[in-house]
């Protein structure tokens, strides 16, 4: 993956040229060796006007292979990564280009939180005035009614994922947050603030799948492997679900990707959840069966997602400090876990006996979600 | 609205049944209770839908108070956005109120506003 922050002037072509180069020249793979490419971009249309960007990246990167673009709002980049799975399983495929990128400072904060809103029901929501930080608002105000749980609860996530960046080279933010500073930032959505948000951020992040056979065939170093897929899809509009405090996308997509890899939730050892907001990794643990319902509020609180607790959560930083390219998200997770699982990450130490590691992206207020199980071989 | 203007046929028909005080939701044979526009019902793809009246007040289920807005909302923050139960339908809309006044639980009822930025209306909700 690119380093993630604010280069407004970059392109996406160039970020994700350089993502794809990096990703190519860490496999040590021919790129004549690509037989496909799947991107996961989700509002390239709206921060520089450049739609069907399947052919112009695969020529960014001089390929010559059926180039797809696909778009889940901020899950794109884990959906890529999905269809990459799929090509592969169903044969068509030995060796596919994975990857996501976004441009957005280019659009400035208010354009960006426009663009960003699209991910949401046109008629019954944009009109009406949400936006993202505030449909994530929605659900925090009504999981604080239902179940409990405070502001101060949610600023230990973000707290907890900015330690977790503080030395990760490629995050937006490497630096350290307290919570009053979290408490006292300005009020985005009430009851969220600007640090319960992951940033504006420009970026892209790639990854090269193989087949077993192929791996076999050519004698490769592939340490770690995706043994199972998910995916969940809910309704478009946060009103017309059940509830607003439990995410059956996640729900759905992990029990999939769990009977896929023939694991249960207990064997997961730690992972890298979609934490666009605060409360949005505490309804990730949740409905990843990791937490029951009402009860992960206070997990970054009481220790136990942090870099030294049972179950390291977002140890890259997360969304919320490694920053979020919408597109690029759900590769970076694959990226880095795959780094800390490989000993050449900052935090590669916290999980040196784990064999089980979880990847979730969530796409708009968790409509779209999908899980991957990443395993390492010890 | 200009008579030019492009409407979003079943949305801007259920906006001015709200405006006209007569609004309605889509209701199956098998009772699911949706949005417009519909074809099928999105629980069981009945396609046997009616329209029926929707209850003149409904719960808060929760609310924001949004600060940073989309363009459409630029000259309209701060805001209460909130989602409100009517019987079976859930309405996302802005609640006119102080936020200091507005609590999870409260009674509203509904009707239009209109946006100081653009003047597109929108729902709005009055604490009943």
């Amino acid at each position: 993956m690119t380093k993630f922050g604010e280069m407004p002037d970059r392109t996406g072509r160039d970020l994700f040229a350089e993502a794809g180069e990096t990703a190519i020249e860490d496999a040590g793979i021919d790129r004549e060796e690509i037989d496909a490419l799947y991107l996961g971009n989700f509002m390239g249309e709206l921060s520089e006007r450049q739609g069907h960007m399947g052919p112009l990246m695969a020529k960014m990167l001089g390929l010559d292979v059926p180039a797809t673009r696909v778009e889940s709002a901020c899950a794109s980049g884990g959906m890529a990564v999905r269809q990459g799975i799929h090509a592969i399983r169903a044969g068509s495929a030995d060796v596919v280009l994975v990857g996501g990128v976004e441009r957005m400072h280019n659009m400035g904060t208010t354009g960006a939180t426009g663009g960003l809103s699209v991910a949401a029901d046109d008629l019954w929501e944009i009109k009406q005035g949400i936006t993202f930080p505030g449909a994530y608002a929605l659900m925090a105000q009504r999981y604080f009614a239902t179940h409990g749980g405070d502001r101060e609860d949610l600023a230990h996530v973000a707290v907890k994922n900015h330690a977790n960046a503080a030395n990760n080279p490629l995050a937006q933010y490497q630096s350290e947050i307290s919570v009053e500073k979290v408490l006292d930032a300005f009020p985005v959505a009430d009851p969220l603030g600007l640090f319960d948000a992951s940033p504006i951020t420009d970026g892209a992040a790639a990854a090269l799948l193989v087949s077993e056979e192929y791996a076999a065939e050519h004698d490769l170093d592939t340490p770690v492997s995706i043994s199972g897929t998910g995916q969940g899809t809910d309704d478009l509009a946060l009103q017309h679900r059940e509830s607003l405090t439990w995410t059956p996308a996640t729900a759905d997509a992990a029990e999939e990707a769990y009977a896929d890899a023939g694991i249960d939730a207990e064997d997961v050892d730690f992972l890298e959840v979609h934490d666009c907001f605060t409360i949005a990794e505490v309804l990730a643990l949740e409905g990843l069966g990791l937490y029951d319902r009402g009860e992960a509020i206070t997990a970054a609180r009481e220790g136990e997602t942090t870099v030294d607790g049972e179950l390291p959560v977002n140890l890259s930083g997360g969304l919320k400090a490694k920053g979020h390219p919408v597109g690029a998200t759900g590769l970076a997770q694959i990226s880095e876990m795959t780094k800390l699982f490989r000993g050449d990450h900052v935090n590669s130490d916290a999980v040196e006996n784990a064999e089980v590691g979880l990847t979730h992206n969530a796409g708009g207020t968790v409509a779209s979600a999908v899980v991957h199980v990443l395993e390492v071989e010890q | 609205m200009s008579d030019e203007e492009v409407r979003d046929d079943g949305y801007d028909d259920f906006m001015d049944a709200l405006e006209e005080g007569e609004p309605y939701y889509v209701e199956c044979a098998n009772g699911h209770a949706s949005l417009p526009p519909r074809r099928l019902c999105p629980e069981c793809a009945s396609d046997d839908l009616e329209e029926a009246p929707l209850p003149e007040t409904g719960e808060l289920l929760t609310y924001n108070v949004t600060h940073v807005p989309t363009p459409a909302f630029e000259d309209d923050v701060p805001f209460v956005l909130g989602i409100a139960e009517f019987g079976d339908v859930r309405l996302t809309g802005q609640v006119r109120a102080d936020s200091e006044d507005v609590e999870v639980g409260d009674s509203v009822s509904f009707g239009t506003d209109i946006s100081e930025t653009n003047g597109e209306r929108y729902i709005a909700f009055d604490l009943a």
